[in-house]
């Protein structure tokens, strides 16, 4: 009896030296409820936080979140873990994660794809500029089209699908030539059926592009692109493993070097909260698929990679909204 | 112009509904036997995982249908457990089964696919295939209309089959009778528990064909968010159609049809005629559902002991 009081008492001793003992920053990050395999956001963001506990030596965990109302209690564990940075991945766990960092004003919280008009000193936004990797699709869709006709298909209409739609609109201008956009919402992000009768609507109507940025409903515009024999372009991340001969190019969002960047941050004492950072090609935020090399010629890459350097530069200024879109100007 | 834009819609239409059919017919078999399903977009879903899944294993698309349905009756199999055995409430069961059809899922998903929550997709050769495929010019009318999955062609033609077993044969009229009238049917010698066994199962299995349907046919993966909901469209779709086959086919139909004016209605050059919020646009499907649901159906009544768990004395 005495014999096992002492062994519990020595792992409980044991379990507070691993947990306490640790000298290096601590980061921690929470998924939505997609999970962490999620072959989207989450998914990169732990790949982003994988790679700094490899690179930096951060001390790297994730709690998933079975459902929104795990949000909070995943906030208060990794809290009471000492966690030093805790993300919160997706747009959802914006409510819970603002609570939580005015309640713990000591704790330093982050999220992803959130920008508040007054953001509390210990939080950080990070929003993306999707337009910019939009762009530079359009650019391709214009320059590959052989009947002059590209398509875009939107998830639902607001003003994060806007950015993807007029970035993309712009990039199609920018390529100088003639060509017609055919444009749609299916008002969903998750029926792919209605995705493929828009996309095969858009076909069509000669369009033998079409960009989406609508989730679930792009697996309908996929398929479409498999059984007509079209292209299409894939979002967030790279699209191309699910029809490899019909996914030319995908307007990436790259959630693992907005969480890296930050981490790093952390380490050299650079954090500074307060506010939203947005982050576009210069940050590496976002970009086009590595997969394009695949089915894009080289000169066009080439032009491409231009393109991006003049964004980057700024001498080109994306627009993200139909009023920047009207004052947009090729140049 | 005009010819094109009229298969389109019908193309559309034809795409939309087979999924709803099959899983609106396995309402129409389960409830003429008295056993309230809403469990049926549990069960869809779970068959559009199987059928991808095992779709794509197997490199096949007929064995993840089969496998499908399978699984859509073992699912529906501890549905009529609950019901009819241990006479739990309907609803209840059936809100459970919805629970454990999408969890299940994502479960099984996870354990045989790295993680992911999505299965990976079927090539265009391992997918259902579309029979008429090249006989016609591609985008032509022919083609547009007629260039469908076999699913879509298995769902009327099952239309037509359920129509005949549940009004031409012994067992439809008995699967009826245990629907309207158990007692009676039970001191007339008709094994009561063993025709709604049968036919909570067959839902199961229907159900299944339909989740298959979205996953190995219309698209070629399963992913989390597919059936979102479908399953709830195809029960409505059952009770708008008064709980026989052919009403069901009819609403599906009309539903389907909705959904491809929509989409029709949302294109460029019409909008520039003719524009409208593609917000405002999404809602026509209901809008003209509920429409015609008040204009035009009349009194619809489900089977007298639909719901009611039945104990034999």
């Amino acid at each position: 009896m005495k014999a096992l009081r002492v062994l519990f008492a020595l792992i409980v001793l044991l379990v507070f030296a691993l947990s306490s003992g640790a000298s290096q920053l601590s980061i921690a990050m929470i998924t939505d409820v997609g999970g962490v395999n999620d072959q989207s956001f989450n998914q990169s963001a732990w790949e982003g936080l994988q790679r700094a506990e490899k690179d930096l030596g951060v001390k790297a965990a994730y709690i998933e979140s079975r459902q929104d109302a795990d949000y909070g209690p995943n906030l208060e564990t990794l809290l009471d873990a000492g966690t030093d940075l805790i993300w919160g991945i997706g747009f959802k766990m914006a409510d819970a994660v603002l609570e939580a960092s005015t309640n713990n004003v000591d704790q330093k919280y982050a999220i992803i794809d959130f920008a508040w008009e007054k953001t509390p000193e210990n939080l950080i936004g990070v929003v993306f500029k999707a337009e910019e990797a939009s762009f530079l699709v359009g650019y391709i869709a214009a320059k590959m089209t052989k009947t002059g006709k590209v398509g875009f298909i939107g998830g639902m209409s607001f003003p994060v699908i806007w950015g993807f739609e007029y970035g993309f609109r712009a990039g199609v201008a920018q390529a100088g030539k003639n060509v017609e956009i055919l444009s749609q919402y299916a008002e969903s992000f998750t029926d792919a059926a209605k995705g493929k009768s828009i996309a095969n609507s858009m076909y069509q109507q000669g369009a033998d592009i079409i960009f989406h940025a609508s989730g679930g409903v792009g697996d309908g515009l996929i398929e479409a692109a498999k059984e007509q024999g079209k292209w299409a372009i894939g979002v967030d991340r790279d699209q191309n493993y699910l029809a490899p001969d019909n996914v030319l190019t995908s307007a990436m969002k790259r959630v693992d070097n907005a969480i890296f960047n930050i981490a790093k941050e952390l380490i050299e004492g650079k954090w500074q909260g307060g506010h939203t950072v947005s982050y576009g090609l210069a940050e590496g935020g976002v970009d086009i698929a590595p997969t394009t090399s695949k089915h894009v010629p080289a000169e066009l890459l080439a032009e491409v990679e231009a393109v991006k350097a003049r964004i980057i530069a700024g001498e080109v200024v994306v627009p993200f909204s139909k009023e920047t879109f009207a004052s947009f100007e090729v140049k | 112009m005009l010819l094109e834009s009229i298969a389109f819609i019908i193309a559309t239409t034809l795409m939309y509904s087979a999924p709803l059919i099959f899983t609106a017919l396995g309402g129409v078999v389960s409830e003429n036997a008295g056993v309230v399903n809403i469990g049926l977009e549990g069960m869809m879903t779970l068959g559009a995982f199987v059928g991808a899944a095992v779709g794509y294993f197997a490199n096949d698309a007929w064995i993840g249908f089969l496998a499908a349905g399978a699984a859509g009756g073992a699912l529906a199999f501890f549905h009529a457990l609950a019901c009819v055995t241990f006479l739990a409430d309907h609803i209840v069961s059936g809100i459970a089964i919805n629970f454990i059809g999408p969890g299940l899922s994502l479960f099984l998903s996870r354990y045989f696919f790295d993680g992911a929550t999505q299965t990976l997709s079927l090539s265009l050769d391992a997918k259902i295939p579309r029979p008429l495929n090249g006989v016609f010019e591609q985008n032509g009318f022919f083609d547009m209309v007629f260039n469908q999955y076999a699913t879509v062609y298995l769902a009327l033609f099952l239309v037509a089959f359920l129509w005949f077993i549940l009004y031409r044969t012994r067992l439809g009229l008995r699967i009826r009778a245990v629907g309207e009238h158990p007692k009676a049917a039970d001191t007339l010698g008709i094994n009561v528990l063993r025709i709604k066994y049968l036919a909570v199962i067959t839902s199961g299995v229907l159900a299944g064909f339909g989740g298959a349907a979205l996953s190995v046919a219309i698209v070629s993966r399963f992913s989390s968010t597919l059936v979102s909901g479908q399953g709830f469209i195809a029960l409505a779709a059952m009770i708008f159609g008064k709980w026989k086959p052919v009403g069901t086919l009819a609403a599906c139909l009309l539903f389907s049809s909705a959904q491809g004016l929509t989409v029709y209605l949302g294109r460029g050059d019409l909008q520039r005629m003719l524009p409208m919020p593609s917000q405002l646009l999404a809602t026509i499907p209901f809008l003209l559902t509920l429409a015609v649901l008040i204009g035009f159906v009349g009194k619809s009544r489900p089977p007298a002991a639909d719901g009611i768990p039945y104990e034999k004395e």
